[in-house]
Order: structure tokens, then C-alpha cells, then sequence
């Protein structure tokens, strides 16, 4: 067995614990050094835009939750804003409010997901990620009060919310308000000044703001390189107009700012809630639709941001009960596109750091 | 500020949390409870409300519900159901979604509560109709206010009857407004 | 060997033995003393095992194993099941004989070295008169077992995992042995029985520095968090046992858990007054057996082991290498110097003078604190100052 000091390439295939779902990629390493990746993925492509041609406008709601898995409600709220855009339907004021609310939870969960997996990949050994899971469990709580699932949820329709909440959704609702920021408190005594976490990601994968626009980043990734873009302050959809609140802002472009901007953006989050709980009107929840509507003829772009970006549908309609073509600009897939500059000239061990700092979903790439 | 601060902070969180009971219940001596509305498995039919519409099978995506009814032969007078022959819901591939209960027009499909059906051979995982007559009516609450109205909790063992079951008088849509907008319009 | 009381006491038993066979009577003894201790050890491995899933389990908020037996305890007895009914692979391009070899040379050093732990008052095996010595010797082998592995397994991914972590056992025995000297010197012999013996204080006290550096740098020795690279699923190189399937891997297994156990001896022994109550300086004011004094310190480090397991991430090669280059080894290198001053200036310390050691002792280490924060204190930096919110409308 002889070794030799070439450059040598490796697979870190499909299977692998550190990966976030199905994902390959070939890494051509000078001893310890990255010197080439190529990314392949699509092992877990179902076909959902093509499937979304033979089902009607209100049973692709349950194909679109199961795009990005972890965040449920955000690819519902993307898909029915698309439509509602297309068909020229309006929603009732409560319909829009409890939208938000699940929206803003389902961002919540989805940012408390991706922090624990970033901080497992790191090595601490499952004790964050538990945490995070532990307060993922209340919250899913709260979605199978308001839906009767727990993941895969269905909660919206184009026209507003299916149902609205039961009576003793609100007492809970308060309780997690309440007691989160305990939590997140917590968190961030267990992580933010810790030496090890520091050393690992700080200055770690940076990504300048020029090339985060060139690349058509969006999301955390985004504001994480310094570019104040928010899709909830710039084209306000639902009721963000009216709710105040900050966005998180990086400047280093680095892992440890993409964390952190997550870490804010769910105490963001939770004072959005708040603002819903007082300003939350009575009334309908869902205009009267026709399960099997026919929109008019021509398409439109609605696009929404989710807790990875910028998720956007593009809907063509020629008349049906149908869509002609429904395609998703699904934000994990356009974020992956920096990944070989961002990866180029580090080591193997911050290779999972960066790509769990990216935080990429695969139901949501391969769709 | 001395250098190892920030993980002597962090070894006290952890330690805090090893005080603290653990949130894990051991299953399946314990069971967490479910909310009413729970999207279950065991689905729950009431046969005297059931016309054969087929509407449940029309709204389903994936096209699991099979129903075979014989109406031919005879002369179906107003006031009259089809007679059920098949009524076969496939659990294998259900997803549970429930736009089969929102379709059911006369509140006679309903979801059910349980969720540990597994079993060793996929050809039993479709409930045929003898199951579906005869499994206890435990109906969840999910796009059922009526039933939420009454607090019926399908996990407190609560049966209900097909009478018990009626959404109340829903009143009739704005049909000129209707009629302008998705005809006249068009 | 005269005040060796297990020892005498069996040999005492065989007596029946005519004296042309004493030979006879002392393998006969010394293989039922060893052979005692040895299991003894099997068992505190196992039962660590258990202890680790299972405090581990409470440190994030969930049960662990207890299904196996009253409470899970027999849980480490069933995987031990598990593993030596699996198939045993070999790879073609391993090499037969030292593939063989390696787990062999890795658990072997772990049981000699409880050969020199007193565990209670006058119970040893031997009482060598270079305890020390030998400790850091016989540790030593365990990078060789480690290398083996790596070559032997014809993996190239294997090879270079094991050269990072023998790289990484090297540079971490400089600071083991540096701190080992302080104590040496404070004791003034290397017998552990005597360093035992000579501890008034313990030496914690008096040594914090040296404490510090000799518990970071056995647990790099022994492959745990924060210093596992070797073992990390999230890393490309997969370390030196991956192609080891089977007893093999039961066995490697067996000894990072078995070096674990025979640290935490060593650390309360070295440290903590081994088998003597830890606070009162005469040794005839026991409550408890000897033993089970050394046990409780024992699982006392085991739960901080597994304590720091439960918090910290892993650090990187080159950031390990250059912890045990950069800090490790200057802070040694100023507590034996310390010492030495100390030991000079009071050869014979009475216990007012002992105080005064240890109160310059920790002005000393403060100091150090200071200095190293100053030192590495670039990469520190506020939240706040990097992550900002902001409010304002729209962008680029």
C-alpha cells in the first residue's frame, strides 16, 4: 500500500450521518485541504411538480407539505399565497392572522431543527439538539390542536385557514410564549461564548456580499453577509405590514453569524407572536371557495419567506381545475450554489460546519 | 473576562438540565395524550348517513378510497341511497391528510383517533366495509365543529351516534354572488 | 511486599503447601490477586458503560437504557453479546498479522496498569518503586496500538485518521509528564503508594496548575471529548477502526472504557488522596472502608468525564495541536518550576507552610489565567458585535 501526495478524491455518499438527508458529494482533498467539490444530489426527487399537474388547486396542498419537511406550514402559506395571487381570491383579517401565527411557529421550529443539527455536526453530542427537540415537541403540540398533525400539516387552502383554532389552542399558545425566551435565554448561555464553538466557526466559509447577490442567496445565508434584504419588510404579504419588528443583520459572513442570525431571528419571531396575540380580530377564517375552482387564464409568481429563503411558486393555469405547471423556486437548492466557493481552501473538518450552517433541506432541493 | 468562562456557563446549563426530570415518557407503559382533533388512523363510517356519493373518492389525491356501488338495474327514486358494495379505504399509502372528511357532504365519514395499526402484511392494511361498519365510533373532531361544540373527546372512550353527528343547517351561499363570479365573469 | 496484606493473606491461605513448593504458593496467589482485580476492572468497565448512557441520557432530558435487566443493567452485558456474535471481517488488503494484533496491544497496557494503583490501604498488586514511571510508559503503548490498527487495517482513509490521532497522543504525553513531575516532587518518591501516603493536603490543592494540565492531557490520552476526532461520525476519515467488526471491535471498545476507568484511579490517587477520606489529614478517621473511598472518588471523575462528553463540541486537529503546544506545555513547564522553587525553600513543610504553598499556588495560577486570556483572548468577541438588528426598509 503505497501513499502517495496527489490529490486524492473522496465520496462522502448518499448515507451519512452529518449530511441533513440524502446528499453526495465528491471531495478532492491535498492532505487536508479542500480542493474541489462537486455536489450531486437528487436521491430524493418525487416528482411533485409534475404530480402537482393532475391534482386540483386544493389538493396540492398536501403535496407542497412535504416539500421542505421541516417547515410545513411556510411551503402551505407560499403555495396558497401563489394562488390566491392567480385566482384574485381575498382572505378574511383572521384567516391572515392565524397564518402568520403558524408561520411564524413553523419558523421558529425550523430554525430550532437546524441549530441543534448544526450543533450535533459540531460534536457536541446530541445534548443542544435535545434541548432544541424538546421545545420542537410543545410547539408541535400547538400545530396538532390547531390541525391534527404534526409534521405534514394541510392547514391552509387558497382563501384562508381550513379551520379555525379550538378554544384551548390559546391558553397553550400563551404558555409557550411565555416560556420560551426562558429557553432561549438558555441556549444562548449554553453556546454563544463557549471557546470550543468560537474557534470552530468564527471566520469559518465566509461568504461576501457580493457574491451572496451574485448567487441568489436568500434568507439567513443572506443576512448573514451583511445585505439587509427581508421579503416580510420589502413586498409585505399577509398582515407583516401592520406587525413591527427587527431583522438580523451579520457582518462577517461567516458560520458563527449564520447561526447567530437564527438564534435572533426566532426571539424576532416570538415578538411577532406577541403582536399577533393582542391584535388578533374575530370573524371567518376562510372565504367561501369551490373545492374544485377554475382561475383564469394566465400565471403569476407569489413568493414568500420561508425560514431558508426565498420560496416562491410560479403557478400557469390554462382554464382547469389544475395547473398547466406549478414550479417551485425552492430556496435550499439556489443556496447551494456558493457552496464550492464557500468550501474551497478550508479543511475536511469545517466542511460540516459550513454545510450545516447553510442549513439545506433535501425534500426541498430535490423536491 | 478569563478565557474558559464560556464553557464553565455552558457545563452549569448542562448540569441544570440533568437536575431537572427528564421529558421523555417511557411507551408504551405511558402514553402521551392526543388533542381531539388528532388526524388518526381507524376511520370512522356511519352507514345510515352514507349515500354512495363518491365524493370522499373524488377529493382524495391519491385515489385510495375504491367504492363500487349497484344502483343500476333498479330505478333509484328521490329520497333513496345507492346500495354499497365496496367501500375499501387503502391505509398503505394513506397520508391521512382528510380532505376525504371535508368532502363528505353528509357528515358520514369522519377520521379516527388511534394510531398503532401496524401490522405484518400489507394486504391488511385496507379496511374493507364489514371493518368499517363494525369498528366502535369514535370519531376525532377534525372539520368537525359540531362535535367540538358537543366536547366530544374520541380518546375518553365516548362513542357517538350517527343521529349525534349532524352539523347543523348550513346556510345557503350567495348564489347570485356566486353565479357573477365564477360564471358570469369567466 | 511486606506490608502487602492481600498478598501475605493468601499466601498465608496456601501454607498448607510444603515450603519445597512455595513457588507453587506464590503463582498460585499472586494468579487469584490478579485475576480478582483483572475482573474487577471488566466489571467497572461495563458498569461505566451503563452509567455513561445513562447519565448522559439525564444530561438531555430523556431516559436511557433500562430495559435490560432491573433498571438497564444489564445492557452492557447484552452488547457485549451482541458484538461477539457478529461476523468477523478481515479486509484483503490488511495485513493478517498485525490486524490481529492491534486490539490486542491496545488492551493489554490497560490492565498492566493497574498493577501499580493502591486501591485501599495496603491493597496493591506490587509496590514498584517507579509507579509513576511506569504509568506514563506503559500509556505510551496504546499510540503504538493505535498505529498498528491504522496500517493494518489497508485503508488509506484508516491510516490517516490513526496518524492524526497518534500525532495528537504524542504531543498531549509532554504536558502528562511534566505535571506527573510536580507531583514527584512534592511526594519525593514515584511509588504511588507513597505519593498516597504523603498527601496531608491533597495535592490539588497544591498543585492546580499541574491538576489542570494532567486532566486535559489524559483526556486527550484517552480519545474523549472534547478530543475525539477519532470517533467523530461527522468527519470525512473515519479513524483507525473501521474495518474492525466483531470481538475486535468488542475489545477496542473495551479498552478506551477500561483506559477511562484506570484514569479516574489514577487521578484520585495522584490527587485526591487515593484511598485516604479527602478531608481530614490523619489516616486512622475513616467511616467507610478504603476501598470504597478510592471508588467513590473514582465515579466522581467518571461523572465529570462524562460531564464535559455532554457539553462541549470537538475541537479540530490543528486546534488541538496547537492547544497542547501553545498552553498545555508552557503552563507545565511553569508549574514545575514552581514547584521546585517551593520544594526548595521548604523541604520539610509543616502545615502553616503547606497553606502558604498552596495560597501561592493559586496566586500563580490566577496569573497564568490572566496572562493566557490576554494571550488567546483575539478570537474572543461579544454577540452583539458581530450579529446587529436592524429595521429598516427593503435593500439592494
Amino acid at each position: 500500500m503505497n501513499i502517495r501526495t496527489e490529490p486524492i478524491t473522496i465520496n462522502l455518499g448518499p448515507q451519512h450521518p452529518s449530511t441533513h438527508g440524502v446528499f453526495r458529494l465528491r471531495v478532492t482533498l491535498d492532505g487536508e485541504v479542500i480542493v474541489d467539490v462537486e455536489p450531486i444530489f437528487g436521491y430524493l426527487h418525487r416528482g411533485t411538480e409534475k404530480l402537482a399537474e393532475e391534482r386540483s388547486y386544493t389538493q396540492i396542498v398536501t403535496l407542497t407539505d412535504r416539500m421542505d419537511y421541516v417547515s410545513s406550514m411556510l411551503n402551505n402559506q407560499a403555495y396558497v399565497i401563489a394562488v390566491e395571487k392567480l385566482a384574485g381570491l381575498d382572505v378574511p383579517d383572521r384567516g391572515k392572522f392565524l397564518r402568520v401565527i403558524a408561520g411564524e411557529l413553523q419558523r421558529i421550529v425550523s430554525h430550532l431543527v437546524a441549530t441543534g443539527f448544526f450543533l450535533q455536526d459540531l460534536g457536541a453530542f446530541g445534548t443542544p439538539l435535545m434541548y432544541c427537540f424538546r421545545e420542537r415537541e410543545k410547539i408541535l403540540e400547538l400545530f396538532e390542536m390547531l390541525c391534527g398533525a404534526r409534521v405534514t400539516v394541510s392547514y391552509m387552502r387558497p382563501g384562508g385557514v381550513f379551520q379555525d383554532a379550538p378554544d384551548d389552542f390559546w391558553p397553550s399558545f400563551r404558555a409557550i410564549l411565555d416560556s420560551l425566551p426562558y429557553f432561549m435565554d438558555e441556549i444562548e448561555r449554553l453556546l454563544e461564548e463557549n471557546e470550543i464553538l468560537l474557534i470552530r466557526t468564527k471566520g469559518i466559509g465566509i461568504l461576501t456580499p457580493q457574491s451572496a447577490i451574485d448567487n441568489a442567496t436568500s434568507g439567513p445565508v443572506l443576512r448573514a453577509s451583511g445585505i439587509p434584504w427581508d421579503l416580510r419588510k420589502s413586498n409585505p404579504y399577509d398582515v407583516y405590514g401592520d406587525l413591527n419588528f427587527d431583522i438580523p443583520i451579520g457582518t462577517n459572513g461567516d458560520s458563527y453569524d449564520r447561526f447567530l442570525v437564527r438564534i435572533l431571528e426566532i426571539r424576532e419571531s416570538l415578538r411577532i407572536l406577541e403582536q399577533c396575540w393582542t391584535l388578533i380580530p374575530s370573524g371567518p377564517v376562510r372565504s367561501k371557495v369551490p373545492y374544485f375552482f377554475r382561475p383564469p387564464v394566465g400565471d403569476c409568481y407569489a413568493s414568500i419567506e420561508s425560514s431558508k429563503g426565498e420560496l416562491g411558486f410560479y403557478l400557469v393555469s390554462d382554464g382547469g381545475i389544475s395547473p398547466y405547471r406549478c414550479k417551485v423556486r425552492s430556496p435550499s437548492l439556489i443556496n447551494l450554489t456558493p457552496l464550492r466557493e464557500m468550501l474551497l481552501g478550508w479543511k475536511i473538518a469545517d466542511l460540516m460546519v459550513i454545510f450545516g450552517s447553510l442549513d439545506v433541506n433535501m425534500g426541498e432541493v430535490d423536491r | 473576562m478569563p478565557y474558559g468562562i464560556g464553557i464553565l456557563k455552558g457545563m452549569m446549563v448542562t448540569m441544570a438540565n440533568f437536575l431537572r426530570k427528564p421529558s421523555t415518557v417511557q411507551y408504551p407503559e405511558t402514553r402521551l395524550k392526543q388533542h381531539p382533533r388528532f388526524r388518526g388512523e381507524d376511520f370512522v363510517w356511519y352507514e345510515e348517513r352514507c349515500t354512495g356519493c363518491a365524493s370522499c373518492a373524488k377529493y382524495c389525491p391519491l385515489g385510495i378510497i375504491k367504492i363500487v356501488t349497484s344502483g343500476s338495474g333498479s330505478q333509484i327514486s328521490e329520497g333513496e341511497k345507492y346500495k354499497l358494495e365496496t367501500f375499501d379505504i387503502e391505509l398503505a399509502r394513506c397520508m391521512f391528510c382528510g380532505l376525504c372528511v371535508e368532502a363528505c357532504p353528509y357528515d358520514a365519514l369522519h377520521l379516527g383517533s388511534g394510531f398503532e395499526r401496524a401490522r405484518e402484511r400489507k394486504s391488511d392494511l385496507v379496511i374493507p366495509l364489514e371493518e368499517l361498519r363494525s369498528s366502535p365510533k369514535r370519531p376525532s373532531t377534525w372539520f368537525r365543529p359540531q362535535l367540538e361544540k358537543k366536547n366530544h373527546n374520541p380518546f375518553e372512550g365516548q362513542t357517538i351516534t350517527w343521529s349525534d353527528v349532524a352539523r347543523p343547517a348550513i346556510q345557503d351561499p350567495d348564489y347570485e354572488d356566486m353565479g357573477k363570479r365564477w360564471v358570469d365573469d369567466r | 511486599m511486606e506490608s502487602n496484606n492481600i498478598f501475605n493473606f493468601l499466601k498465608d491461605f496456601f501454607n498448607f503447601l510444603p515450603p519445597s513448593l512455595s513457588w507453587l504458593n506464590y503463582i498460585i496467589s499472586g494468579f487469584i490477586l490478579t485475576f480478582a482485580v483483572a475482573n474487577v476492572l471488566l466489571i467497572t468497565t461495563a458498569l461505566f458503560t451503563y452509567m455513561e448512557r445513562r447519565v448522559l441520557a439525564r444530561f438531555q432530558s430523556r431516559l436511557g437504557p433500562n430495559r435490560v435487566g432491573p433498571f438497564g443493567i444489564l445492557q452492557p452485558f447484552a452488547d457485549i453479546l451482541k458484538l461477539i456474535t457478529k461476523e468477523d471481517i478481515r479486509p484483503t488488503a490488511a495485513d493478517r498479522f498485525i490486524f490481529f494484533l492491534a486490539p490486542i496491544v491496545l488492551v493489554v497496557p490497560v490492565f498492566l496498569l493497574l498493577a501499580v494503583i493502591p486501591f485501599g490501604k495496603n491493597m496493591y498488586i506490587v509496590n514498584l518503586n517507579i509507579g509513576a514511571l511506569f504509568i506514563v510508559a506503559v500509556t505510551t503503548i496504546a499510540a503504538l496500538a493505535i498505529f498498528l490498527g491504522g496500517w493494518g487495517s489497508g485503508n488509506r482513509f484508516a491510516l490517516l485518521g490513526a496518524s492524526r490521532a497518534v500525532a495528537m497522543l504524542i504531543s498531549y504525553e509532554v504536558p502528562m509528564i511534566l505535571a506527573l513531575v510536580g507531583v514527584v516532587m512534592l511526594s519525593g518518591s514515584m511509588s504511588l503508594v507513597d505519593i498516597v501516603e504523603a498527601q496531608r493536603l491533597p495535592f490539588i490543592l497544591l498543585q492546580p496548575i499541574g491538576f489542570f494540565v494532567f486532566f486535559l492531557a489524559a483526556t486527550a490520552e484517552m480519545n474523549r471529548p472534547p478530543f475525539d476526532l477519532l470517533e467523530a461520525e461527522s468527519e470525512l476519515v473515519a479513524g483507525f477502526h473501521t474495518e474492525y467488526s466483531g470481538t475486535k471491535f468488542a475489545l477496542l471498545y473495551l479498552a478506551e472504557f477500561a483506559e477511562a476507568v484506570v484514569f479516574a484511579g489514577i487521578f484520585a490517587t495522584l490527587f485526591f488522596r487515593g484511598w485516604q477520606n479527602p478531608f481530614v489529614p490523619q489516616d486512622w478517621f475513616q467511616f467507610f472502608p478504603s476501598i470504597i473511598w478510592f471508588f467513590l472518588k473514582m465515579i466522581f471523575f467518571l461523572f465529570i468525564f462524562i460531564w464535559i462528553r455532554a457539553t462541549l463540541p470537538r475541537l479540530r486537529i490543528d486546534q488541538v495541536m496547537s492547544f497542547a503546544w501553545k498552553v498545555l506545555f508552557p503552563l507545565s513547564l511553569i508549574n514545575l518550576i514552581l514547584t521546585a522553587l517551593l520544594v526548595t525553600i521548604w523541604p520539610e513543610p509543616s502545615t502553616i507552610e503547606l497553606w502558604l504553598m498552596v495560597i501561592i499556588n493559586l496566586a500563580v495560577g490566577l496569573l497564568c489565567l490572566v496572562l493566557f486570556t490576554r494571550f488567546l483572548e483575539h478570537n474572543r468577541i461579544k454577540p452583539t458585535q458581530s450579529v446587529f438588528l436592524a429595521t429598516k426598509q427593503g435593500g439592494q
